[in-house]
């Protein structure tokens, strides 16, 4: 759906490609990003977004090279930081249209920090976590995400660093907006991409996101037609939580303890199910550990995909912006020569 | 108070005690009554690193040095006409400072038995009883009792009570030289408005102090110093890190776009943060960022997005941000840095001041990365400083470091402060839409070398920056191995270029050429002037050039040193000044170097100069 002008009534007739460079795309062929460039390109056309108000911030790594395929301003920036350049900029002009995006390793490795006070303060941007379960730029090695035991070539013995959840983390940093999608399904991208641009606050999605050259398949078990529907659970608002091939098996809730049950065999209907309801804080926690690798655990739970969570915070900006106006309104606009003079002078001759 | 008082033309005053006994704040209320006599004057705040560190002992002296006088004074001086002494840890750590014949006031109540041991005095030994104060004028109160007894009825307990003691003393000194209590009372009224109890028991303690002083026969000697000869003007005290804040809003205002100063708190920079948040009617944006990496990344988007960029720190905190500086640098953003150094490495001696950063404000970032040095030389020069560095960072589109110091940053001086009127306009203009759009250049240099500031927001200037290699003019990606050589001749040929936008160095005292040229940086400058004025007068060929500017240096510089047989360089570090001057001009530059976490003391200085004219 393109609409035809933007909110202030200009004329809008941008199409996605008109959000592309003329650079050179350069990551592997078949890599995940392209599917996510596409889709946020096509989103941007889709929204209306004006270029010169959208910014594309990242960090370092494959995915950070983003920004320079966007036909916008970006500023692809140093390792683990780009939510600090964000901050200062959402600070210095609020009206922008702020995109980080970022990786596994540099938002959750060198940038673990950063990606926690971002979340809480809640600045009003869209954050894109590409995860891919590695690091690509330097050629392998095992990301924060990646799986326990792995081998690589700094692990050639497999890895004994457990994994870091990234849903969790970001619920427990008070997110306001949590959701997680995958490159194979660009539909459902699109669909997460929309809802993250009309949230007011950080708005957090995890993308699970294919390294074809160091981490082929990481993902396949949740993206294969074959194995998709007993494996990931799509996440919408109201509906019950059902997933199998025919939409036979369902969660329901024992008191805390998610179960999944066979709606044909099993003795329960639609009706016993956990109705997703994105607005409960202690449901998208229970949600988000719905995490065991279904490749290695037959009775794993289904991996959720959709918005785990929202809610609605002042933003960062937002507030310092009032506090400014609300200073200036009871001090006044500051004069500059008593600011200099203080308090206290006194006279010589 | 029939006593005639004595002329004095200066007094040098150390006030020290337990860091909870207020000499801090003792002092301050001195000096701002000193200053409103007239008098010229320097200070020297010097406090432990811990915030209590246990009572009584030597660890937890805390100090306050004043220097006033009617002549021109430039230093906090080296050794105190008078000390006070709160406890017995005050007096052992200071008295070795006291001149010959100087008067000790000390308050007796802190030399029992604990303190003296908590002082580590010898199991016996007691300086009141022995010989230790012999060849002082020593003056013994009983301040703590007469502090309480002062007070008399009051619902204040004795531990609120005994907070009262530095008024006592306080109070004792004005008498001492001849003030009024009316500046103090002022101050009181002021700042325990709503607390009454504490206002009667601090104005009693102050008053008591006061009488004492009048009544009490062994300090029946009263003095005055006549005020000194400044320019004629409206003054005020000010601290270097408060100058900082005053320059930085100035310069905000002048050229028109919102301040964004973006830190992390560390000392002895955290008052510039506490300061320019205080100021948010004059469109301050303040972030205390997480860390000091993020603190300085913040501040490079907020000038990505048009705003002036600053970012404080000390030393610790620069290694930190020197990634972040780096792509700075690589952007070619306005941003300025500003490092408040202290002693090193490491943690080092965090409330102690020294230079030491200077290497690595030149040198310490990856890859060839120049950027502009700027420093303060004293707390009133911070303010000029500090606008000098964001005129710099603007329009010339770089990264500057603004370097002050510890001892800067907490000394005050009386300022003869400019009306904002009489500061210098400046100028910063945005890219606009000029020609195609989306066309735009970002790469393209004017003939500073500059590229243009195009802010994202605005129509027809699309563009990408970042920290990869880019091609000059289009701003591309670029690996090509000629253009990153040309990129990094052009990057240090811009910074090289300013030296053409900032004034000629002066010799600010003595000898325009001749023997001994005295040539310093940051805050040795009144150690240099006093010297430099003492040795000229005494017919010596002197001269003291102090420069502010560090990269690039004026172009007067070198023909400067070269009229003078020896240059020296006196700096509170192993000698790093020296390194660059020597490397930079093939010059024999001699170093004088202090590394005590203290400012260099007139005499050593004086004393090092003088052997080297005499020699010849």
């Amino acid at each position: 759906m393109a609409i035809e002008s933007n909110p202030s009534g200009i004329p809008y007739t941008l199409k996605a490609k008109d959000f592309a460079t003329d650079q050179d795309v350069r990551w592997c062929p078949g890599c995940g990003d392209y599917s996510i460039l596409k889709q946020v390109q096509t989103t941007l056309a889709d929204l209306g977004k004006l270029p010169h108000e959208t910014v594309f911030v990242s960090g370092i790594g494959c995915s950070s090279r983003f920004p320079y395929y966007m036909e916008t301003y970006g500023m692809h920036s140093i390792h683990g930081r780009a939510p600090a350049f964000a901050s200062g900029l959402k600070i210095a002009n609020p009206n922008l249209s702020v995109w980080v995006i970022t990786g596994d390793g540099d938002a959750l490795s060198i940038g673990g920090n950063h990606f926690m006070h971002l979340l809480r303060r809640n600045f009003d941007l869209n954050f894109l976590l590409f995860n891919n379960q590695i690091y690509g730029l330097t050629k392998g090695q095992y990301s924060p995400t990646s799986e326990e035991h792995k081998k690589t070539p700094s692990t050639p013995f497999g890895s004994i660093d457990h994994p870091v959840n990234p849903i969790a983390l970001a619920l427990g940093c008070d997110a306001t907006f949590v959701a997680r999608t995958m490159d194979r399904d660009p539909k459902h991208m699109k669909d997460m991409l929309q809802q993250a641009d009309a949230h007011r606050g950080t708005s957090f999605i995890e993308l699970y996101q294919n390294c074809n050259i160091f981490n082929d398949g990481a993902f396949e078990v949740f993206t294969e037609k074959d194995s998709k529907p007993d494996t990931t659970l799509i996440l919408e608002q109201g509906k019950p939580l059902v997933f199998g091939k025919e939409g036979e098996k369902g969660v329901r809730l024992d008191g805390f303890t998610p179960q999944v049950v066979d709606l044909n065999t099993g003795g329960f209907t639609k009706d016993d199910l956990w109705v997703h309801d994105n607005t409960d804080h202690v449901k998208a926690g229970i949600l988000a550990r719905f995490f065991d690798n279904p490749s290695a655990n037959p009775d794993a739970l289904p991996r959720p995909f959709g918005v785990f969570y929202r809610t609605e915070r002042p933003s960062y900006e937002a507030q310092l912006h009032e506090q400014l106006d609300a200073i200036k309104g009871s001090m006044g606009e500051g004069d500059l020569d008593k600011l200099i003079a203080g308090s206290s002078t006194w006279q010589i001759g | 108070m029939a006593t005639q008082a004595q002329e004095k033309k200066s007094v040098i005053i150390k006030f020290a005690g337990d860091s909870g006994d207020g000499m801090q704040l003792t002092g301050g209320l001195f000096t701002d009554d000193t200053a409103f006599t007239g008098s010229d004057l320097s200070t020297f705040p010097d406090f432990p690193a811990e915030i209590r560190a246990p009572i009584g002992t030597l660890a937890g002296v805390s100090g306050f040095q004043l220097h006033f006088g009617s002549q021109r004074i430039f230093t906090p001086g080296d050794r105190f006409d008078v000390l006070v002494a709160m406890n017995a840890a005050a007096l052992k750590s200071n008295l070795k400072m006291v001149k010959k014949g100087g008067t000790v006031i000390l308050s007796e109540d802190g030399f029992d038995s604990k303190n003296l041991r908590l002082a580590k005095y010898e199991e016996t030994q007691n300086p009141l009883e022995d010989d230790t104060l012999e060849g002082y004028e020593v003056l013994k109160i009983q301040v703590t009792k007469m502090t309480r007894e002062s007070i008399g009825e009051s619902p204040l307990g004795t531990k609120e009570r005994d907070r009262c003691k530095n008024m006592f003393v306080l109070g004792f000194l004005l008498w001492r030289y001849s003030r009024s209590l009316d500046t103090t009372l002022k101050f009181l009224n002021a700042k325990f408005k709503s607390k009454p109890d504490i206002l009667d028991a601090n104005i009693k303690a102050l008053q008591a102090g006061y009488n004492l002083a009048d009544t009490m026969e062994l300090a029946s000697d009263r003095y005055t110093v006549a005020p000194a000869e400044l320019e004629k003007g409206s003054y005020r005290s000010i601290n270097g890190n408060d100058a900082i804040v005053l320059g930085l809003i100035v310069a905000s205002k002048k050229l028109g776009i919102p301040l964004f100063y973006g830190s992390y708190p560390i000392t002895p920079a955290s008052s510039i943060l506490h300061g320019l948040s205080k100021h948010k009617n004059f469109g301050v944006r303040t972030f205390q960022a997480e860390d000091e990496i993020a603190a300085v990344a913040s501040a490079i988007g907020a000038s990505y997005g048009g705003n002036l960029g600053v970012t404080g720190t000390s030393g610790p905190g620069l290694a930190l941000k020197g990634e972040a500086m780096g792509l700075a640098v690589m952007l070619e953003m306005p941003l300025v840095v500003i490092d408040v150094q202290r002693g090193g490495p490491s943690t080092g001696l965090p409330t102690k001041t020294e230079q030491s950063d200077l290497l690595q404000a030149m040198y310490g970032r990856n890859g060839e990365c120049p950027l502009p040095i700027v420093s303060c030389s004293r707390p009133s020069d911070c303010f000029e400083a500090a606008m000098e560095a964001c005129r710099i960072a603007v329009q010339h589109m770089t990264p500057v470091l603004l370097l002050s110091d510890g001892y800067i940053a907490n000394g005050a001086e009386p300022w003869r402060y400019p009306k904002a009127s009489d500061m210098p306009e400046m100028k910063v203009e945005f890219a606009k839409q000029n020609g195609e759009a989306n066309q735009f250049m970002p790469y393209q240099r004017d003939e500073k070398l500059a590229r243009p500031w195009a802010i994202p927001g605005t129509p027809g200037l699309l563009h990408r920056i970042g920290g990869i290699e880019k091609e000059d003019v289009t701003g591309n990606i670029s690996y090509d191995a000629a253009n990153h050589e040309h990129m990094v001749k052009t990057r240090e040929r811009k910074v090289e270029l300013i030296a053409n936008y900032i004034p000629e160095q002066k010799i600010e005292s003595g000898h325009e050429s001749g023997d001994v040229l005295l040539l310093g940086w940051g805050s040795t400058y009144g150690v240099c002037e006093s010297v430099t004025h003492i040795l000229t007068e005494m017919g010596h060929k002197v001269g003291h050039a102090h420069l502010r500017y560090l990269r690039p240096f004026p172009a007067n510089l070198e023909a400067m040193m070269r009229g003078f047989k020896t240059v020296v360089i006196p700096e509170i570090n192993n000698g790093q000044l020296v390194k660059i001057i020597r490397d930079k001009f093939l010059l024999p530059a001699v170093p004088f170097n202090k590394i005590q976490g203290t400012p260099i003391a007139h005499e050593e200085l004086f004393e090092f100069i003088l052997n080297l004219v005499d020699k010849g």
